[in-house]
């Protein structure tokens, strides 16, 4: 446990320390989400029945951009090796860095939610369980996205393979979250997407950080 | 309490880097590994600390199979690769908060001590990135002081360390060894450590060890 907080803290002290760099993937995601009513139509009747649906995009998107850099300078000045052999078990270190990474570009992205669903008129009521599957759905992205990145950080040009690897598993993430707001806003149960969403963090939570560890075990090799 | 490697054979891309490779490093012993480049004196020390698995043969750290028993053999093996395994963004006393965080060693350790030891005093609160690339490696070095793995694996640790680096590295070295560690290091530089049992491994077309 001991070991858990100290990465957790060294990989916060460093993303402080590179503010700049950290802003990056959440200027993006209210970017992405600023231009859909000058793109398409300021009209709201339009924009309410995609606000969701932007959103979710673009945090999928924004995640997908900044996942690539939790391994590299890592993997780069040597640290990875050195926390590769250290006697303590390495899933629970590989939750530490995803931890991390969740806290500096996940929860960002749910902060600032709010602001970008009144910008879309996301209709009334439904903002609650759009936090809620973005709560769920955005440390999925970083777990999944992590085992990907394990896997190629290794090679010199990875990025195009993470995308490919990565982003046929969180489609689902993705349909279900998107899907419980239009239901909500219909006025549907969503209780059902909401437990499968719970479910997926569960699952990934549990099992991911063990992939990761073996993901990085052989990239490292 | 020994490290024995048997029958160690290693090929990349269809060349064998060696085939048939056996030693032993007792407590005390510091083994120089010898060889022209690319002759897989890197190679072998990752697969020494088990980042890399040989293509045959075992390693026994204490009679166990390393392979078997990461846990006992990660707390008493120590490894220094090319890179420093140093956070750029990280003051030196962070780095080694880390690392020690990172050992199972629940003993009071002193970042300050360990980095006046290896003549790195007053630059504990600067950012490692700017410091020069011997002085990074000094500091990679105090993360072994503060550590209790018996066993050292260094790979080129006197590189872009000055004069007087390399004597007080040549002293933390007889140090360790005659306090019952063990150092496995690949050096192209003449290493001189006169009072401990000393022994090179050259590797390359014919692999022998030299004992003096």
């Amino acid at each position: 446990m001991n070991a858990f907080t100290a990465l957790l803290k060294r990989d916060l002290l460093l993303a402080y320390r590179n503010r700049g760099e950290l802003a990056n993937p959440m200027l993006f995601f209210i970017i992405v989400v600023s231009l859909f009513p000058l793109a398409v139509s300021p009209d709201p009747s339009i924009l309410e029945g995609m606000a969701a649906g932007v959103i979710w995009v673009a945090a999928l998107l924004s995640t997908l951009l900044s996942i690539e850099r939790i391994f590299r300078s890592d993997f780069d000045d040597g640290t990875l090796e050195q926390i590769l052999l250290c006697p303590q078990p390495l899933p629970i270190l590989m939750l530490a860095k995803v931890s991390a990474h969740w806290l500096v570009t996940g929860l960002p992205l749910i902060i600032v939610t709010p602001l970008l669903a009144l910008l879309l008129h996301l209709p009334e009521g439904t903002l609650g369980i759009l936090m809620l599957t973005l709560l769920l759905g955005t440390p999925v992205l970083s777990l999944v996205g992590a085992i990907g990145v394990a896997l190629t950080v290794g090679l010199r040009r990875g990025g195009m393979l993470l995308t490919l690897l990565i982003l046929p598993l969180y489609t689902p993430v993705l349909i279900f979250g998107a899907n419980a707001v239009q239901a909500a806003t219909m006025g549907l149960d969503v209780t059902g997407q909401i437990y499968l969403m719970s479910g997926l963090l569960v699952l990934s939570l549990t099992l991911a950080p063990l992939a990761i560890g073996s993901a990085l075990r052989v990239s490292v090799s | 309490m020994s490290l024995i490697a048997k029958d160690l054979e290693y090929a990349r891309d269809d060349r064998a880097l060696f085939t048939g490779l056996n030693f032993t490093i007792n407590a005390g012993e510091v083994l120089q590994i010898e060889g022209p480049n690319g002759s897989g004196k890197t190679t072998l020390l990752r697969i020494l600390c088990g980042l890399i698995n040989a293509d045959g043969g075992e390693i026994y750290w204490s009679d166990q199979d390393i392979q078997k028993d990461r846990y006992d053999y990660s707390n008493n093996a120590s490894y220094i690769g090319h890179h420093d395994g140093l956070k750029g963004d990280c003051t030196p006393l962070e780095n080694l908060a880390l690392s020690h965080a990172l050992s199972s060693s629940k003993e009071n350790f002193s970042a300050h001590e360990a980095l006046e030891k290896v003549g790195m005093g007053g630059f504990e609160h600067q950012l490692c990135r700017t410091l020069s690339a011997g002085q990074r490696r000094r500091v990679a070095i105090a993360r072994l002081l503060n550590s209790p793995a018996k066993l050292w694996i260094l790979d080129e640790p006197f590189t872009a360390i000055d004069q007087a680096g390399i004597s007080n590295l040549e002293s933390i070295i007889t140090e360790h060894a005659h306090a019952d560690g063990m150092v496995i290091l690949t050096s192209h530089h003449q290493v001189n450590l006169p009072e401990i049992n000393f022994s090179t491994l050259v590797l390359g077309q014919t692999t022998n060890t030299q004992h003096y």
